[in-house]
C-alpha cells in the first residue's frame, strides 16, 4: 500500500514538473530551482509535512522533498540553537545527500565519457 | 530544392515544428517519476529493517539514490531514460545527480578544475543557492515568530 502511495504522489509531483516544462519552456535547471524552493516554502507553511506522512518516499524523493529536508532541518536548528541553527540546520539535515552527490558525481564524471548522441 | 518565398517558407517551417505530445509526456513523467519514488520507498523500508533511525534512513536513502542517478548517468542509461521521461527523470533526486554528472563529463577536456569540478554545479549550484538560501530565511522568520524556545 505504501508503495502505491509513493508511486502515485511521486508520479503526480513529476507530472506538475512536466506540465510546467511543456507549457512554459522552462529549462530543467529552472524546474529544479522552483521545486526545491517550493519545497522549502510549502514545508514552512505546514503543507508539505502531511504529504510526507502520507506518501513517504513519494514526497521525499522528488526535489521538493530536498526542500522539505532543508526547511525541517533549519526549524530544528532554530529550536536547538537559535539564530545559529537557522544557518546550520538545513545543511546538517541534507549533508548526506549533498556529500554523496559531490563524491559520486565527481567519480562518475572522471571514469566515464559522454555517449555519442544518436 | 524548390525556391520558396518568405511566406511559403514560414508555412513550411511551422509544419516542421513538432507539436509537443502533452499526453504522452505526462504519462511517461508519471510512470518513471513514480517508479523512482517506489525505488526510494524500497530503499527506505530496507534501511528501516536494518534498524536505522528516521534521520539515518533519510540520509541513507538520498545517498543511495544519488549514487544510482550518478551511476546510470555515467553508463549512459539515465540520459536515454530522460528523453522519454522528461520531468519524471529530472524532478526526483536521481535527476539532481544526473544534473551534476552530465555536464561534468561533457566538459572534462577543459581540465579537472574548470572542466569537471566547476561544471558539476552548473545546475546543482543554483539549486543549492536557492534551496539553502530560502531555508536560512524561513529559519530566521521562524525564529522571529517565536519558534525558538
Amino acid at each position: 500500500m505504501e508503495y502505491l502511495k509513493a508511486f502515485i504522489i511521486g508520479g503526480l509531483i513529476c507530472v506538475i514538473g512536466q506540465i510546467l516544462m511543456d507549457a512554459t519552456k522552462l529549462t530543467p535547471a529552472h524546474i529544479l530551482v522552483i521545486f526545491v524552493t517550493s519545497g522549502v516554502i510549502l514545508t514552512a507553511i505546514g503543507i508539505y509535512e502531511p504529504l510526507i506522512d502520507f506518501a513517504q518516499a513519494g514526497a521525499s524523493v522528488p526535489l521538493t522533498g530536498f526542500g522539505y529536508a532543508l526547511c525541517n532541518g533549519a526549524f530544528e536548528g532554530v529550536k536547538k540553537s537559535g539564530l545559529i541553527g537557522a544557518f546550520t540546520g538545513g545543511l546538517e539535515a541534507t549533508a548526506g545527500g549533498i556529500a554523496g552527490a559531490i563524491i559520486f558525481g565527481y567519480i562518475m564524471s572522471i571514469v566515464s565519457n559522454p555517449k555519442t548522441k544518436d | 530544392m524548390d525556391r520558396l518565398n518568405k511566406k511559403e517558407y514560414e508555412k513550411y517551417a511551422e509544419k516542421k515544428i513538432p507539436t509537443p505530445t502533452y499526453f504522452k509526456n505526462i504519462f511517461w513523467a508519471f510512470v518513471v517519476g513514480g517508479g523512482i519514488c517506489v525505488l526510494g520507498q524500497f530503499i527506505r523500508n530496507w534501511l528501516f529493517s536494518r534498524g536505522l533511525n528516521e534521520k539515518q534512513v533519510a540520509a541513507g536513502t538520498s545517498i543511495m539514490l544519488v549514487f544510482i542517478g550518478a551511476f546510470l548517468t555515467g553508463i549512459g542509461v539515465y540520459d536515454r531514460l530522460g528523453k522519454v521521461a522528461g520531468a519524471g527523470s529530472i524532478v526526483p533526486i536521481t535527476g539532481f545527480a544526473n544534473s551534476i554528472v552530465s555536464p561534468a563529463m561533457e566538459f572534462k577536456r577543459e581540465g579537472y578544475v574548470f572542466g569537471v569540478a566547476a561544471r558539476m554545479f552548473t545546475i546543482a549550484g543554483p539549486v543549492l543557492v536557492y534551496g539553502i538560501g530560502s531555508s536560512i530565511l524561513v529559519g530566521i522568520i521562524y525564529l522571529l515568530f517565536g519558534g525558538g524556545k
